[in-house]
C-alpha cells in the first residue's frame, strides 16, 4: 500500500472542508469544517511519519490535537457570545464589521 | 487485505465528510463528523500509529464533539431553510474554488507518486505509547508544559467569553 493513497485521501478530505467553509452559512458547521481540515492535515503528518519511521511527526499531531481542543473551546464560546447578541449564528447576518 | 480495509475506511471518511457539509440539521452534521473522525482513527491504525488512533477517538470523537453537541443543544437552532436554492452564485464559487484546491493538491501528490516509500518496518515500535511518551517527556518536555498553560488559558478564556453580560449593557 503506497503512501500516495493516504495523501490523496487527506487532500480529498481537506477539499471537502474547504467547500464546506465556503458554502455553508451556519457558523457551527463552518467551525466543524475547520476541524475536518485540521484532521486531514493530521492524516498527512501521520502518513509522512509512518513512511519515514520518525516519531516526531506523531508528536506534532499530538500538539495539534491539544491546540484543536483549546481552539474548539474558545471558538464555541465566541459562537455562544455572538448568539447572545444577535440571536443567530448565520454568518451572512453577522455583518457588523463587513464593508 | 490492507488495501481493502483502507478502501473501507476511506469511503466511510469521505462519505461522512460529504454528509456533514450537505445535511441541513446541525446535529446530523456533528454526528457525521464523529463518523469521519472515527474512520480517520482507523486509518491511523493502518499506518501503525496506535496511540494517535486512541487519542483521536477519545479527544476528538469524544470530548470535542460532545462540546459541539452541547453548544448545538444550548443554542437550539432550527434547520437551515432553502440550503441550495438561494445564493446559487455562492455555491458555484465555493465549489469551483474547492475543485481548484483539490486539483492543486492532487497535482502536487502526483508529481511525487511512485517515489514515496512504503510504511517503515520499524513503525510498529514507533507508534506505541512507550516511544511517544519517551519523546514527549524528554525532548518535548517544555512544549508539553506550555500546552498545559495553553489549555488553562483556553478554559479561562472560554468561561470569560461565554458568561452572561453582567454589566447589563445590551448590544442590540
Amino acid at each position: 500500500m503506497e503512501m500516495d493513497w493516504y495523501l490523496g485521501l487527506s487532500a480529498v478530505l481537506f477539499t471537502i472542508g474547504v467547500i464546506g467553509v465556503l458554502t455553508r452559512k451556519n457558523a457551527i458547521v463552518i467551525f466543524m469544517c475547520a476541524e475536518l481540515m485540521l484532521n486531514s492535515v493530521n492524516l498527512t503528518l501521520v502518513s509522512f511519519s509512518a513512511q519515514l519511521g520518525d516519531v516526531h511527526g506523531q508528536i506534532l499531531v499530538f500538539f495539534a490535537l491539544c491546540v484543536a481542543a483549546a481552539e474548539a473551546a474558545v471558538g464555541l464560546a465566541i459562537i455562544i457570545a455572538i448568539y447572545r447578541n444577535n440571536l443567530t449564528v448565520d454568518v451572512t447576518k453577522i455583518n457588523l464589521l463587513r464593508w | 487485505m490492507e488495501s481493502y480495509i483502507f478502501i473501507l475506511f476511506a469511503t466511510m471518511a469521505v462519505a461522512a465528510a460529504v454528509g456533514m457539509i450537505s445535511s441541513r440539521d446541525t446535529v446530523n452534521s456533528a454526528l457525521f463528523l464523529v463518523l469521519n473522525l472515527i474512520s480517520v482513527a482507523g486509518i491511523f491504525l493502518l499506518l501503525k500509529a496506535q496511540f494517535l488512533a486512541v487519542v483521536q477517538v477519545l479527544v476528538y470523537g469524544g470530548a470535542i464533539m460532545v462540546l459541539f453537541l452541547f453548544v448545538i443543544m444550548l443554542l437550539n437552532l432550527s434547520d437551515e431553510e432553502h440550503m441550495l436554492s438561494r445564493f446559487s452564485v455562492r455555491y458555484a464559487v465555493g465549489f469551483f474554488l474547492g475543485v481548484i484546491v483539490l486539483s492543486q493538491l492532487l497535482y502536487a501528490i502526483a508529481s511525487v507518486t511512485g517515489t514515496l516509500p512504503h510504511i517503515h518496518p520499524e513503525m510498529e515500535q514507533i507508534g506505541t505509547v512507550e516511544s511517544i511518551g519517551d519523546a514527549l517527556f524528554t525532548v518535548y518536555l517544555l512544549p508539553v508544559l506550555v500546552t498545559a498553560i495553553l489549555l488553562t488559558a483556553a478554559v479561562v478564556g472560554a468561561l470569560l467569553l461565554a458568561q452572561r453580560n453582567i454589566s447589563g449593557k445590551v448590544n442590540k
